[in-house]
This record gives structure tokens, sequence and C-alpha cells, in this order.
């Protein structure tokens, strides 16, 4: 199967990360700190390397939008075992105003332009929390969406998918072309061993500019200010089960 | 102004989030339409006929069609897209269900709007409040978009859902009949507790639990204090219960009346899901666990017997 995939690599602040809120209020602190591939994005990508290793697909086309330092995150992502990488270069300061709508406007011109079948992205990016850009992009390009899947499944022109709702789980079908989300439970992402990553440095990665894929990317949600969330005192340390038992009565929480 | 609301029902039961995500879209002023869709005359007219009697609700659009018997994204989006060309409202406002996720932001993409996520303040009918970075910052924005799309977080907003009033319900009748994907089936957790998202008591556990077998005692002491049981997402990736138990940044928020975590820790991203709580009480045999930053009361004891003590306490 000549299957293409495409799979976006956000680069986020690495989730270990403390972040700290600028004192003028503009945004978070970024410079100077640890940056990573989102998780979600990981698993993204591992469940279309295991779609391409079982022959579903024959491409994997990683994006990343942002700044220079992206290419790295591209750079990991050809080291997992995608084949070619585009970066489409957004400098700062705009690159701190490009918002999921961009994004998946961006997204979708390449779709068309690679000729994409299958979408895999993460279900949210752990710094905005938007969870919105797969599924604004299966809106533009009309394709069917399954978000926070944990399990995919491709029977001939058809992908069942199992995916995480609040009371459980629910499984849906597809057809392709079609776009995915991942959640956390979909697969474990694998390590770039040193050897993949040696023979990453020679795979292609192209750069272009969003004004290039024809897409404006001003923001269209204007950020007012970025706070510190009120700070919550620790309290008191109670004796035994029986001390806790009594405060709580007392708060009236049970009769 | 005037804001389309989607309601989430089943088996012809409004789900709670309703009422948070009605008292947010109150604070947009002007007209509020809601949006019922389902299968089933009988059940579609049952829920409509709750809805209309909400206070704050001046029509109620329903749509009948078995393409809406399952919640599927791709029908439900042609729906909303086809109401706002007919109505053009200036708010569409959905729980920060499952549902509502999937179904705002494509309902954005058809309509080259920026959506705007689980959003927990409302300034005025352009600027909102969310939170970033699991909650480790506060943004307000405002929307430059003549469409504002938006999805409610159910512990920001207090419930507003009494009855006395009496809207005028609309059917729709022409209706896109085309799907792209097909429900197949859903397995969902059944128990007679109640929901971690809408109780007013949640108990969690973690990695101290050690197995899913240990769970039963949360499971007890939740019985006696008819608490819902949830869990952090170390417990889940161990696999000691289901996911939709996991409360945190990538699982659910929730903010009840009093919180008691368990074996928990306290990562950065399990706060993010339960820091709001009114009380929080954290019980962990480790001092130094982060959990006791944030906890209103903390019991530094081994959880095997403190938690069949306090289930004693409830016995006496």
């Amino acid at each position: 199967m000549s299957r293409r995939i495409l799979v976006g690599c956000k680069r986020v602040i690495d989730y270990a990360v403390k972040i700290r809120v600028k004192p003028d209020k503009t945004g978070v602190v970024t410079e100077g700190v640890k940056h990573s591939m989102n998780p979600f994005d990981e698993i993204a990508l591992e469940e279309a390397i295991r779609l391409k290793e079982k022959k579903i697909a024959s491409e994997i086309v990683v994006v990343s939008c942002g700044p220079s330092q992206c290419q790295e995150t591209l750079r990991t992502a050809l080291a997992m075992g995608a084949d070619r990488g585009i970066h489409v270069e957004v400098p700062n300061p705009e690159y701190e105003g490009l918002q999921p709508l961009a994004v998946a406007r961006i997204l979708q011109r390449l779709s068309e332009r690679e000729k994409i079948d299958i979408v895999i992205l993460g279900k949210q990016a752990i710094d905005d929390d938007c969870n919105q850009t797969g599924q604004i992009l299966s809106g533009m390009l009309d394709w069917p969406i399954g978000t926070f899947v944990s399990k995919v499944e491709v029977e001939g022109e058809r992908i069942n998918l199992t995916r995480e709702i609040d009371g459980g789980l629910e499984e849906i079908s597809v057809g392709i072309p079609c776009v995915i989300t991942a959640d956390l439970r979909l697969n474990e992402p694998r390590y770039a061993t040193l050897p993949n990553i040696m023979k990453a440095k020679k795979k292609k990665l192209d750069v272009c500019k969003p004004g290039d894929l024809g897409v404006d990317i001003t923001p269209r949600l204007i950020v007012v200010s970025v706070e510190e969330p009120p700070v919550r005192e620790a309290g008191v340390k109670v004796e035994d089960a029986q001390s806790l038992f009594d405060v709580l009565k007392k708060e009236g929480h049970f009769n | 102004h005037s804001t389309l609301l989607c309601v989430e029902h089943e088996n012809g039961q409004v789900n709670p989030s309703t009422g948070h995500t009605l008292s947010a879209s109150q604070k947009i002023g002007g007209e509020i339409f809601c949006l019922v869709a389902g299968h089933g005359c009988n059940e579609v007219n049952i829920v409509a006929n709750t809805v209309s009697k909400f206070i704050g609700i001046s029509k109620v659009l329903v749509a009948s069609s078995k393409i809406f018997k399952h919640p599927l994204v791709e029908p439900y989006t042609n729906l909303i897209v086809s109401l706002q060309k007919q109505y053009n409202f200036s708010h569409i406002s959905m729980s920060a269900s499952s549902f509502g996720k999937a179904v705002i932001p494509r309902v954005a993409g058809k309509l080259n709007v920026a959506p705007i996520s689980e959003i927990t303040g409302i300034m005025s009918p352009e600027t909102y409040v969310r939170t970033v970075y699991a909650s480790n910052a506060i943004l307000t924005i405002t929307s430059t978009d003549a469409l504002k799309l938006f999805t409610v977080r159910s512990t920001a907003f207090p419930t507003s859902l009494q009855q006395d009033n009496c809207a005028s319900v609309d059917r729709i009748e022409s209706i896109d009949q085309t799907t792209m994907s097909e429900w197949k089936c859903h397995s969902l957790s059944l128990s007679n507790r109640p929901q971690l998202s809408s109780a007013k008591i949640v108990i969690s556990g973690g990695r101290g639990l050690k197995s899913g077998d240990n769970f039963n005692i949360l499971y007890k002491l939740a019985g006696k204090m008819g608490a819902a049981v949830g869990a952090s997402r170390a417990a889940v990736d161990a696999g000691f219960v289901s996911n939709e138990l996991q409360v945190g940044q990538t699982g659910k928020i929730v903010a009840p009346q009093l919180y008691i975590a368990v074996g928990i820790s306290g990562a950065i991203q399990h706060l993010a899901g339960m820091k709001d709580s009114k009380t929080i009480v954290a019980i962990n045999k480790d001092p130094d666990a982060p959990i006791f930053q944030v906890a209103d009361y903390g019991l530094v004891a081994d959880l095997f017997r403190a938690i069949p003590e306090l289930i004693i306490c409830f016995e006496k």
C-alpha cells in the first residue's frame, strides 16, 4: 500500500519543567528552558511507525511549525522512524501568536500538497492544552475524525478506532482519508537508537514558510494576560484517622 | 447577542454538565437557544420539554434523526454549521465533555473561527479565561472573531437548572443525512456510585495502592461516604484501574467539596485535575510528598492502616 501518513510534532517545554510566568504577564519563560517533542505527538508518531511496519503505510511525513529549533524535534522524529520532515518556519515573536486554527490550515495545505491519506496528531499539546488542532483540521479537510484514540486497527479501506470517552470506551469505524488524534494509552513510543540518530541526519528536511502555503497566521485570539494561579497554602497535619474523621465531620462533609 | 447551547443527554436525561454550560452562557447576555439532537421522537421530546423549562432559555431547537442515535462528530457538526448559517448566532457553547471537545473545534474548522477550549471564566462577551500548562498558568484572551465558539469546564461555573420557564420548541426539518464514520459500540463503566465529574466527595488512589485489588478498600470507604472513586495517572499507567477514573491534566478535571488523595505523591499533572477542590485531604506515608503542599489536612500514615481505621470511624 502506498499510503502516506502525516504526523504533527510540536516542540513544547518539557513536561518535567516547572514553568514560570513572566513578570510582565505576557507569557511564560521559554528562554533557557528544556524543550522536547509534545508527548502525545510522540505517541502519534509511534502509531504511524507501527502502521508502516505493518505495511499499511509506505511513507511518514513529519511536520513542525515554529522557530529554527523545531528542526531538532523533527530530527528526533526522523530518528524514531519518520521518512522525511517539513519545517514550517515561524520565528519568534510571531510564533508566540501561532494558534491551532493557523496550524490546522498549514496542515490542511500540506495534506493536500503531499497527498496524505491519514493524519495522526497528539490529542493535545501540553503547553496550550487546547485539544483542537486535529478536530479543526478534520473540519477544514472534511475528513472523518477519531479523537482520543487508544487503539487503531486497519481493515481494508476502513479503520476501526477505540476512543477514550467520559464514561469508558467507544468504538467507531472511519474511512480513509481521515484524521486521528492519539490518547495516552495508544502505545508506548520507542526511543531513537544511536545508529538511527546518525541515519536521521541524512534524511530529507524541507523548510518553508506559512506564506509559501498561502496561510495567514495572524492570531484571532489576543492575549490579555498570563498569570500565576492562586497558590494553595499547605494546611495542617492531623494525628490519625480518627482526628481526620472528626475534623471532616465537623466541617459538615458527612453526617 | 444570541448563544446556541448544545445540550448533551442520555436515556432521556439531560446531562448535569448542561446546568454549568447554561450558567456560563448566561454570562454572555442576550438570548439562549438550546440544541437537542437525538433519535426517537419520544426521547428527544422528553429532553426538549425538560430543557424548555430551564430559566434563561429563549427557544429549543430539536433535531430527530437516526444519524443522531449515537454521538458521532461529523453529522452533529454539520447540524450546528447549518443552524449557524440560518440563525447567525454570536456564540456557540458546549460542555468540555469528550463529545464537546471533539465537536466544537471541528465546527471551528468548518467556519474558520478560532475556538476557545475549556473556559473557566467569562470577563465579557469577547474575553475569556482558561488554564494552560496543566493549570500552572491562567490565560485571559480576547477573541477577534465575529462568532465565538467555546467549551465550558463544568467545575468552574455553578449549575443553573431551575425550572420556571416555557420556551418554545422548534423542530428542525431538513437534516443532512450523510455520515462519514460509523458508530460500532461502547463499553461504559456502570456503577451505582456517584459520577466522578459531579460527585461532592472524590477519593482517589495512586501508585501507593500497589494493585488494582487494593482499590477495593477505597471503594468500601467511598461507599460509606457517598463518594466517587478516582485515580492518579500513575495508578492508571500501572494498570490498577481503567482510564476513565484518571484525574489530572490528561484525565478528568474535578472540583468536589472534598477530595481525598490516597497514596498519591502529587505530580503537577495530577494537581491540575483536582486543585480547585474546596477541601483537599492527603493520606501518604511519605511526609515529603508534594501533595501535602496543597492539602488542607494531611495524614502521614500507611494507607493500609489509615483507610480501614477511617472505615471503622463510619461504622461506630
